[in-house]
């Protein structure tokens, strides 16, 4: 499949679909959404570029190693745990604290939400593996 | 202090991303010796801190006992951990020179914490549902590892390990869902606690059967077992290996764990049952061992046949038969291993594993033929090494609850074992080298990390026959507690 007007859409909607994913992810810990959903979104954004150029062995920055992304995704969620430990309270307990932002009543951080960013890049990882194990011809 | 529990299974994780991050084989070799010598002190600390404490529980995200997840360790989850850890060091020693080119070492060690994790996270969970989950990382990671020599034998050994693998996973998946609309709760020791004062905790069965069949399968019981033989020959031996003593022993662990905490009504039958399963077990994987000529087969199938033995234990059901289940599982999972390492040792010497196309290896390697020696009578129960009072304890626990059949079963089981081991030593040491084209092998002497790990369990298999006894009264303090588990619930739910 070689279609100009693809490629050229998936220059610009990549970005689009990736902030659409961040969105997801951000707004996942009461609605609907979160790190499997967003990481899924994202990770297909990122592969669609490849599609639509027919070339999934484009050394190109997001596309290389998927195991990147793996590993930053459980070293985060692996972060996740680390508070609740030093607060002297159970493993994985969540800690939240509250981010004084100016205009706003400020923006509570906490560990789920961290664990919610490792997920989601682990699953960006997984999702690009697959995609390029069953492209590729061995 | 409490958080030491979880970390049996955050160890395995923090390498597996250090693994991921740094993709260096020479690094990875490192990385994983490293990994799991350290797991070896970890749990070592953790077996002391049982000691002193009972049972230690730690409930996951400060979630109380029947809603959120727990993690226990007792003295049984103490005592798998420790054994286990000893295992998985040995492998990871024995991987650096045993794992074809084919293989790269970076990928294996992920893999290789993935199935530690898993297995470490079935011994401390405390949930029912936690546990499914367990299994199946340690499903996923085993089947990678034996596809990633990418044969065609090796893929079809794993399809059919997976396949049969996730029948039982369906069925176990099934039992939970029973046991949680009947119950309303997958925490152990809740189980335990309402289960118990419940006069219609016969209607359990249903789910008890389930769980019977899921478990069976992954411990590789008659008439489950087909994946195993159709499987474990397949792999590279540092992979058989492994899974020769870690996967179906988890199988076993779950099996004492569910019918000593909370199925524990209509034991009449249940224990019926379980020494029916046991003695065919036995004798069907013994007769299979006999059968064949192949080392990694005859193996295979006197897995099965010594999974019989502590099934026996556990339907025996006296404190005496379980501490000699335990003992026993200690017992086989070391010599089991140590088997197949030597195993691959031979087959490295001579490049089969065919019993009929070597030979000769006695004249050429008496060091070779003490390391096969030490666990091969182990298992055929020799004293003074471990076997030998593994199948004391048991049989001495048969006779005094007047299970005449199943232990008259053990014993001439116990001679199907020797069988087997004595045709391999025939074989493989005794007789002349048959003149073929493996007879030209030139034997390259053993370089010190092939034969380490196989020293490391034999010097085990011997100590633990030398201080059986105080072996024994850590076992017997576990059985102990596992039939009377009213220490375990009261940590979970009160702790």
């Amino acid at each position: 499949m070689n279609s100009v007007i693809l490629q050229l859409a998936a220059k610009y909607l990549r970005w689009l679909l990736i902030s659409f994913a961040v969105l997801a992810l951000l707004r996942g810990h009461n609605n609907p959404g979160g790190g499997f959903i967003g990481g899924l979104m994202a990770g297909l954004a990122i592969v669609y570029k490849g599609f639509a150029f027919n070339a999934f062995q484009v050394k190109e920055k997001l596309l290389k190693r998927p195991e990147r992304y793996m590993g930053l995704g459980l070293f985060l969620i692996l972060l996740s745990f680390i508070p609740s430990v030093f607060a002297g309270k159970p493993l994985m307990t969540g800690i939240w604290i509250t981010v004084p932002v100016p205009f706003f009543s400020g923006i509570k951080l906490g560990t789920p939400f961290l664990f919610d960013i490792g997920v989601f890049f682990t699953v960006i990882g997984v999702t690009l593996l697959f995609v390029f194990s069953l492209t590729q011809k061995k | 202090m409490i958080t030491f529990v979880a970390l049996p299974i955050l160890l395995p994780f923090i390498f597996i991303i250090s693994l991921l991050v740094f993709r260096s084989d020479r690094l990875a070799g490192w990385l994983g010796v490293f990994g799991s010598g350290l797991l070896i002190l970890l749990s070592g600390y953790l077996f002391i801190l049982v000691q002193k404490h009972g049972v230690i529980a730690l409930q996951m995200g400060g979630w109380e006992a029947p809603f959120g997840i727990t993690l226990v360790v007792d003295f049984l989850s103490a005592i798998m951990l420790v054994v286990a850890a000893l295992i998985v060091f040995s492998i990871a020693i024995y991987a650096l020179r045993f794992l074809p080119k084919t293989i790269r070492l970076n990928r294996f060690f992920i893999f290789f914490f993935g199935l530690t994790m898993g297995l470490n996270g079935a011994f401390v969970t405390g949930d029912v549902f936690n546990l499914f989950v367990w299994f199946e990382v340690m499903l996923m990671s085993s089947f990678v590892l034996i596809t990633l020599g990418r044969t065609k034998e090796q893929l079809e050994g794993g399809i059919k390990y997976m396949s049969l693998n996730l029948i039982g996973s369906l069925l176990f998946l099934a039992g939970v869902g029973l046991l949680y609309g009947k119950t309303g709760t997958l925490n152990m020791a809740h189980l335990a606690e309402i289960l118990k004062n419940d006069n219609q905790a016969i209607l359990m069965n249903t789910s008890a059967v389930l769980f019977f069949v899921a478990f069976g399968i992954k411990a590789a019981v008659f008439p489950l077992y087909f994946w195993l033989p159709a499987s474990y020959h397949t792999p590279n031996i540092t992979i058989s290996s492994l899974f020769a003593g870690l996967l179906t022993k988890v199988g076993v662990y779950t099996f004492i764990r569910f019918f000593t905490l909370f199925f524990v009504h209509d034991q009449q039958f249940w224990h019926q049952l379980l020494l029916i399963t046991a003695g065919f077990t036995m004798v069907a994987g013994g007769m299979a061992a006999a059968a064949h000529y192949e080392t990694r087969r005859i193996l295979s199938y006197h897995i099965i046949s010594q999974i019989g033995y502590m099934i026996m234990g556990l339907g025996i059901f006296t404190p005496l038969a379980i501490a000699g289940a335990i003992f026993f599982t200690i017992h086989n999972m070391i010599a089991k291993t140590n088997t197949f390492l030597v195993a691959g040792m031979i087959a490295k010497a001579r490049g089969t594993f065919e019993l009929k196309e070597v030979g000769g290896l006695f004249k050429q390697s008496p060091f070779l033929a003490i390391l096969f020696m030490v666990p091969a009578f182990a298992l055929a129960g020799v004293p003074p090494i471990s076997g030998f009072f593994a199948k004391f304890i048991l049989i001495k626990a048969g006779l005094e609850n007047g299970n005449y059949v199943i232990t008259a079963v053990a014993i001439l089981t116990g001679m199907l074992t020797l069988y087997s081991m004595i045709k391999i030593w025939n074989e493989a040491f005794l007789k002349a080298q048959p003149a073929n084209e493996y007879a030209s092998t030139p034997f390259k002497k053993l370089k010190f990390a092939e034969y380490f790990p196989s020293v490391l369990l034999g010097a085990t298999s011997i100590l633990m026959g030398l201080f059986a006894a105080y072996l024994f009264d850590f076992t017997m303090n576990a059985a102990n507690q596992l039939i009377d588990p009213s220490l375990y619930i009261e940590t979970v739910l009160k702790g």
